[in-house]
């Protein structure tokens, strides 16, 4: 990413919206207005962790019309390679950190009849700004948001207050689900239907509509994978001409920038396509967790996504 | 609107772009002039580089450039809008985009040229002065009944060269609005609604050469904060902007007036500086297609144009000068550029003194 | 633009399928001319699409009716029109009180099928979501680029323009907005220059 594609930020808000999640406010260094986004955009937010650059996608959570400054809730993973711990435990107000431009891979199609949202926790942050954002266009929504208990169901109260009977909580722990079939069956044609939150729940709800002939078109999804965890390897560049060590809890793309390698991205979750490298030889196990490549392309060992995916074996040689 | 007010800025040319042709460029215009080919041959590439700043008095100085033609070339477009209102259309989902870009076009233009322009705003309160043009407009952003007409075609008349705005959904980019009336031949009213491979159906040998895919691949990744810029050329007989297929049939028939005596003069050299740049709010594409155009007589005054459009026009493959529709003029304008060509070396890149 | 490109490389053709059956709440199925025999096979291919169908028919602009085959069929609703104009509200208002989980099958001329993607577009399918399938003429709408107004059953390259009477060619360019090729004046460089019209939409 070239430069004029980051802005330099000052946090100004930690807040603990409750024991695993943390929402977090940045307004520019400069003193000038963010740029607008729209809803379903996320941004990258780079972190020095010990030395070590991380850089994880969020999305943004604040209303777009809201130009005085940008918010993201981050989840805490406990078992995660720290990204996530960094912000909870690193990230103080005052601090100065980097994001980039807003980013949008989960954009409303705004010529929809109707928009019918379905989140699964932490999925909730890209539907509130979609929804501030189509309620002053003036459009036709209604949110399906289904969590594991009160307590850790975020940003309910201030949803209900702002949308009314417009937004629909669901607790697992109080044995409540959300009636797919039912709800599917009686939207109007034109709906389109959007869903983010744990894959479980983005293959359902996508699987659930297909069966009951809802067209491609009309579906959207959004799941951020964080970079899985695993064993260290190493990575060849045959453009390059050098190795490079992929530590246990980095992902490949991080190892390649922290050597210096100028790699493309966008969504470092294994959706976009953007990091997509072809694989010239390997002699062992590619671990793919993106949900790019098909999967032919995965079993034919002919590309990888360094964002997310990782290697098993002695020698894996890529053209970059 | 009115385009004709007290304020009269003699940096602005009183010209025509039909009829009489009075258009002109003066010696300023033409040492700017965005010869388009860096080298001595043109094929179609991805030819695409980010759209920064460059040097001073060029056409690269600024983010949007405004230039002597800026109020007769308003006024044609209001000209052209009269007689075909199809020429501006906005599907309804894009109104945003089109606040997107009329936001964009306002800061620019007030931040670049403050003689010219003015914007204030006291939150959605906006304020804008255009003076060249006579407009003195107070509005509340995002509200469209505060505007006479639509945001989009609203801005789009105050700015010089055609504007579209896509759409991006399914992988794909959607041409979805626009203002076209200074075209190379193309329909908006028959394009709008087609996705990227589609509205690009008729051009020659690009979509082989697999130039749409990766163009298209590059697009949907594109970043808010880094646009960039390419050019494309033709050339049109007399310096007439509006060269619509709508009015094909009145157009056409120049062609077969040029002679060996007036090609100097009325063929032109057709570039369009066009530029591709992410919109905030609607995550759209917008694609200003800015065009110049300069006369023969006026190109060859550079002798390193010269040669080099000379040799360019003599190895540009047939399929491409079908398509631009100067096949049947193609002798006579290698001809008349012939005789400036000393076969002499031409030096790297487009500008014409290096 | 003056050059037409050959039909396999125009990306702005549409491609069409056959009809095959589609899980859905309910079925709506538009045919004209010989799109009938398409349907038949489909509604005997899955009878079980029956109860959940409604069909309308428009006879081919060529004489070819179908509408006692399709009659016979045993859809739930079965409605024969005289023509799209004729049938094109009912089209509009049953997709406008539709629910997702309809599917919608459209078989005939491709006239027929590109105006149906359009009104189904304008209630809010995306335009890949019909089913497809072309049968009988092959005629095109064309729209005259210059006046704007569109002639159906166009079989002859080049032909007059119904409505300004200019000489027009047809592109294979195509408009899913407009359900229509695009038409251009053939002798606008050399007014009066126009080739014999040969019959290229059988
Ligand atoms: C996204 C914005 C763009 C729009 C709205 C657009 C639109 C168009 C249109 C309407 C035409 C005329 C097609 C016809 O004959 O009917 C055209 C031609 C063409 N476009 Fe684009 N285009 C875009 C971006 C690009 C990009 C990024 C490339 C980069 C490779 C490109 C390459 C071309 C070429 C090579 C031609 C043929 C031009 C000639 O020879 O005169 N376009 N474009
Ligand atoms: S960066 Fe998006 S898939 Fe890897």
């Amino acid at each position: 990413m070239s430069g004029q594609t980051r802005l330099t930020v000052i946090v100004t808000e930690v807040v603990a919206v409750n024991s695993l999640i943390k929402r977090f406010r940045f307004v520019r260094e400069d003193g000038g207005l963010m740029p607008g986004f729209s809803g379903g955009a996320h941004t990258v937010v780079e972190m020095d962790d010990n030395g070590t650059r991380r850089l994880n996608a969020y999305s943004l959570m604040s209303d777009p019309a809201d130009t005085s400054g940008y918010e993201i809730s981050v989840r805490r993973d406990d078992t995660g390679r720290g990204g996530s711990l960094f912000m909870h435990n690193g990230v103080k107000p005052g601090m100065k950190m980097v994001i980039s431009q807003p980013v949008n891979l989960f954009g409303l199609d705004l010529r929809a009849k109707k928009h019918l949202m379905i989140a699964g926790g932490i999925g909730i942050t890209p539907f509130i700004a979609q929804m501030a954002q189509l309620d002053s266009l003036g459009h036709r929504f209604e949110l399906h948001y289904a969590m594991r208990d009160r307590e850790l169901g975020a940003y309910m109260k201030e949803l209900s207050a702002r949308h009314g009977e417009r937004v629909h909580a669901y607790y697992d722990l109080e044995k409540q689900a959300i009636d797919l079939a039912n709800l599917l069956k009686i939207q109007p044609l034109g709906t389109h239907l959007y869903v983010c939150g744990p894959k479980g729940m983005i293959n359902w709800v996508l699987s659930t509509a297909k069966a009951m002939g809802w067209p491609k078109g009309a579906l959207h999804s959004e799941e951020f994978l964080a970079p899985p965890v695993g064993e260290a390897f190493k990575v060849e560049l045959s453009r390059s001409k050098i190795t490079v060590e992929v530590g246990p809890t980095q992902s490949m793309l991080e190892a390649l920038e922290a050597a210096g390698v100028d790699a493309p991205y966008l969504c470092r979750g294994g959706a976009c396509g953007q990091c997509e490298c072809r694989v010239t030889a390997s002699d062992g196990e590619i671990l793919h967790y993106d949900h790019w490549l098909s999967d032919e392309q995965k079993a034919a060992k002919t590309h990888i996504m360094p964002c997310v995916s990782r290697f098993k074996g002695e020698r894996l040689v890529i053209e970059l | 609107m009115s385009l004709d007010d007290a304020f009269k800025d003699p940096f602005f040319r009183d010209e025509s772009f039909f009829g009489d042709f009075s258009y002109k460029n003066s010696p300023h215009a033409v040492n700017r002039f965005p010869f388009p080919f860096p080298e001595d041959d043109y094929m179609y590439s991805v030819n695409m580089e980010p759209h920064v700043k460059g040097r001073p008095g060029s056409i690269f100085e600024h983010y949007f450039d405004v230039d002597e033609h800026y109020v007769s070339e308003m006024r044609d477009r209001a000209r052209v809008l009269e007689q075909d209102p199809l020429r501006c259309q906005s599907l309804p989902h894009m109104t945003l985009a089109g606040w997107d870009l009329l936001e964009l076009i306002m800061e620019k233009f007030a931040e670049e040229y403050p003689q010219w322009f003015a914007l204030t705003k006291d939150s959605n309160r906006w304020h804008w002065i255009n003076r060249p043009l006579g407009i003195d407009q107070k509005f509340t952003f995002l509200d469209e009944s505060t505007l006479p007409m639509g945001p989009f075609e609203y801005i789009t008349r105050q700015a010089q060269g055609d504007f579209t705005l896509q759409d991006q959904r399914e992988d794909n980019l959607w041409i979805e609005a626009g203002m076209v009336t200074s075209q190379a031949d193309w329909s908006l009213d028959f394009d709008i609604g087609m996705n990227f491979h589609e509205w690009h159906a008729p051009v020659p040998l690009a979509h082989q050469m697999g130039i749409f895919d990766r163009a298209l691949k590059f697009l949907l990744a594109l970043q808010h904060g880094a646009p960039v810029r390419r050019f494309n050329w033709t050339m049109t007989v007399d310096p007439l902007l509006d060269t619509s297929p709508e009015n094909y049939h009145k157009w056409g028939p120049t062609k077969t007036t040029l002679t060996p005596e007036n090609i100097g003069k009325r063929q032109h050299l057709r570039v369009e500086l066009q530029t591709l740049i992410r919109l905030p709010r609607s995550n759209a594409i917008c694609f200003p297609i800015r065009c110049y155009l300069i006369s023969m007589d006026d190109l060859v005054t550079r002798p390193k144009w010269a040669r080099r459009f000379h040799r360019v026009i003599k190895t540009v493959p047939d399929e491409l000068a079908t398509y631009k529709g100067f096949i049947r003029n193609k002798p006579m304008i290698l001809d008349y550029l012939s005789k400036f060509d000393d076969g002499a070396p031409t030096s790297p890149g487009w500008w014409p003194e290096d | 633009m003056s050059q037409t490109q050959a039909d396999e490389v125009m990306k702005s053709r549409p491609l069409y399928g056959t009809l095959t059956p589609k899980q859905g709440s309910s079925h709506f199925i538009v045919a004209d001319g010989e799109g009938g025999d398409a349907v038949a096979a489909l509604l005997n291919a899955a009878p079980d699409m029956k109860p959940l169908a409604h069909i309308v028919y428009i006879p081919g602009a060529n004489g070819t009716d179908l509408t006692a085959l399709l009659e016979g069929l045993g859809a739930r609703v079965f409605h024969p029109a005289p023509s799209y104009a004729s049938a094109s509200q009912r089209i509009r208002k049953v997709l406008g009180d539709a629910h997702m989980g309809l599917q919608l099958y459209v078989a005939g001329t491709e006239g027929l099928i590109g105006q149906v993607q359009r009104d189904a577009i304008a209630a809010g399918l995306p335009h890949d979501a019909l089913t497809t399938e072309q049968r009988g003429s092959k005629a095109r709408r064309v729209q005259c680029v210059h006046c704007k107004g569109i002639t159906e059953n166009v079989t002859l390259d080049p032909f007059v323009c119904s409505h300004c009477g200019l000489n027009l060619f047809v592109r294979d360019h195509y408009s899913r907005r407009l359900a229509a090729f695009q038409g251009v004046c053939i002798d606008a460089e050399d007014p009066g220059e126009v080739p014999p019209s040969e019959e290229r939409f059988k």
